[in-house]
């Protein structure tokens, strides 16, 4: 775990570990305090003196239905995401992975999303599904389905799922084909020269043996869905309608900037704090693990 | 590999693969296929749907508008605004990351233990989940409207620490160990054998870097209130008229297109430094 060999000096270390420890202290465990300390309080509505309340904005909070709806729709949207795009990815890599000639080229034209910030993957997915000019709604329209994300709910929740399912599919894609291409091709021919077909062999070697990409995968996207997607909730849906696809980050913002509750707005923060430092632990007990066997 | 490729990779199987394959990349690259043509085509045929599915005549006239003169703030403008805050970030990352990195692999020190669990626990905490009291934090240093309030908060995690550490762990300990007994000092090591071996690491995560810089939405949509600062990916969205107005949305799509591109080509031209860096930042 340690190196063996190392350098002796009483100050140096100190100096070379300044710039990290400044930076971290002044605006990761400052903030990080303050949303403690501003969590236990509740400003008056002219914002000059605030009222000690101790844990009174978590009991409200644990108690606001909006909240818990908010955890809830947190919990499809995550899922949904990680479901969608780590689909399509495996079924992409797994095509790409049996093509010899052009591989390059697939793989070129399918990392393109992974450049696409959340927010501009929002605009272009809004874009489509406009339900006034959008292509895509149009062509529905001609179908007989009356598309509007404004009004339905449903349809809100599916657009921001897929707009961010799609920001995604280049990082599964390439970490799944990575995956396959590390499998034996002799494991995959001995199976082949027994008689197996291509979905035999899928399920019972390729599947398994990709199991530790695929649990990988599973948690980056639900960590990514949880809080790398406002841009995409933001400009497709800002939260609406009637807060159903207002996920906890989107929350945070919301409660903090707009509706300017910042008691309740730092009491939300504690509680995404604590969740990532769980989250933070497991992971990293995880990582030590994988990179030592 | 071409030998034993040929069992499994022949005929019909490799036929079907590449249709769907060419299915797949149709479906995943239309949105910016389309993000392209709306950018070359007037907003009266956008109003009319269903719009065009190939180039119109009018993408110098989008470009220049954008590039030029834009909604709020011209495109050219947010785009340095952009370049210098993802620049910024990947730089000033990778420069405290190698030397706290090097501090916590190469000395044994007190308190060491204690700063690693300092900086790792910031390890995957988005600025997402803390903005108000960052926000706060930024206000009272009279950082808004500033790069240095752009990029500072974002400098803040330890990925790129975690990330040179793993590295540093797997250099042989002879290198050190002849370094020492020739009598070189640490900060001479450091630069002389650490760094130039650490060159593929550095510019593999330089690009994820950079493009995580560049696409951040949230933190400049706080911190810059004044048009002229910011950055591109989140003007877009400050684009989109407030109430009902139609979006002017062949100016917004030569935006998004302009705000894309830079971070396109350093994946597609980058591709192998690319890949390396994504695989080893998630290992």
């Amino acid at each position: 775990m340690d190196k063996q060999v190392t350098f002796n000096n009483r100050y140096l270390p100190y100096f070379l570990l300044i710039p990290q420890v400044l930076i971290t202290a002044i605006f990761f465990f400052w903030p990080a305090g303050q949303a403690v300390y501003q969590s236990a309080y509740i400003p008056d509505p002219f914002g000059l003196k605030s009222q000690y309340v101790g844990l009174e904005n978590f009991r409200f909070l644990l108690n606001d239905p909006y909240y818990l709806a908010s955890f809830k729709t947190t919990a499809l949207f995550s899922c949904l995401v990680t479901a969608v795009s780590v689909g399509a990815a495996l079924w992409l890599a797994v095509m790409a992975d049996r093509i010899i000639k052009g591989a390059t080229a697939y793989r070129t034209l399918l990392i393109w999303p992974y450049a696409v910030a959340p927010a501009i993957a929002g605009v272009l997915w809004l874009f489509m599904f406009n339900p006034r000019i959008g292509l895509v709604s149009w062509y529905l329209g001609l179908l007989g389905y009356d598309w509007n994300h404004v009004l339905n709910d449903n349809e809100a929740m599916g657009l921001v799922v897929v707009a961010s399912a799609w920001n995604r599919i280049s990082y599964n894609f390439l970490f799944f084909l990575a995956g396959l291409q590390a499998i034996p091709r002799s494991v995959i021919e001995a199976a082949a020269i027994d008689g197996a077909h291509f979905w035999k062999r899928f399920w019972t070697i390729v599947i398994p043996l990709l199991s530790p990409t695929t649990f990988f995968l599973l948690v980056v996207n639900i960590v990514y869905a949880f809080f790398e997607t406002f841009g995409v909730i933001h400009t497709i849906t800002a939260g609406g309608p009637q807060q159903t696809t207002t996920i906890l980050v989107y929350k945070v913002y919301a409660d903090g900037f707009v509706g300017q509750d910042l008691g309740s707005s730092a009491a939300q923060s504690v509680i995404l704090l604590l969740l990532v430092g769980i989250l933070t632990i497991v992971q990293f007990r995880f990582i030590e693990k994988r990179v030592h066997y | 590999m071409a030998a034993s490729g040929m069992v499994i990779k022949r005929g019909k199987s490799s036929w079907l693969s590449h249709i769907g394959m060419i299915i797949g990349v149709i479906i995943v690259c239309f949105p910016i296929y389309l993000a392209f043509i709306t950018s070359t085509i007037t907003p009266e045929q956008v109003a009319h749907p269903p719009m065009p599915l190939l180039p119109g005549d009018q993408l110098l006239h989008n470009y220049q508008q954008a590039f030029f003169s834009g909604i709020n703030a011209p495109v050219w403008k947010m785009l340095v605004n952009s370049l210098v805050m993802a620049m910024g970030i990947a730089v000033g990352k990778i420069m405290i990351s190698l030397l706290s990195a090097f501090a916590i692999v190469y000395f044994r020190f007190p308190l060491r233990k204690t700063f690693f669990w300092l900086i790792f626990l910031t390890l995957m905490l988005p600025v997402e989940v803390r903005i108000v009291p960052t926000y706060e934090v930024i206000a009272n240093f009279g950082m808004l409207n500033s790069y240095s309030g752009l990029i500072l908060p974002l400098v803040a995690s330890a990925t790129a620490t975690f990330l040179f550490r793993q590295f540093f762990m797997t250099i042989p300990n002879e290198l050190a160990e002849a370094a020492r007994v020739d009598g070189a000092s640490p900060m001479r090591f450091f630069w002389d054998i650490l760094l130039p071996m650490s060159r593929t690491n550095i510019a593999a995560l330089f690009v994820i870097l950079f493009i995580y810089g560049w696409n951040q939405y949230l933190w400049p949509l706080l911190i810059t209130t004044k048009p002229e600062m910011n950055t591109i990916v989140m003007g877009i969205k400050q684009m989109f008229p407030v109430g009902g107005e139609v979006p002017d949305w062949p100016l917004i799509m030569a935006t998004s297109i302009l705000a894309m591109l830079p971070p396109i080509l350093v994946v597609v031209c980058m591709q192998k430094l690319f890949i390396k860096g994504l695989v080893d930042s998630e290992k």
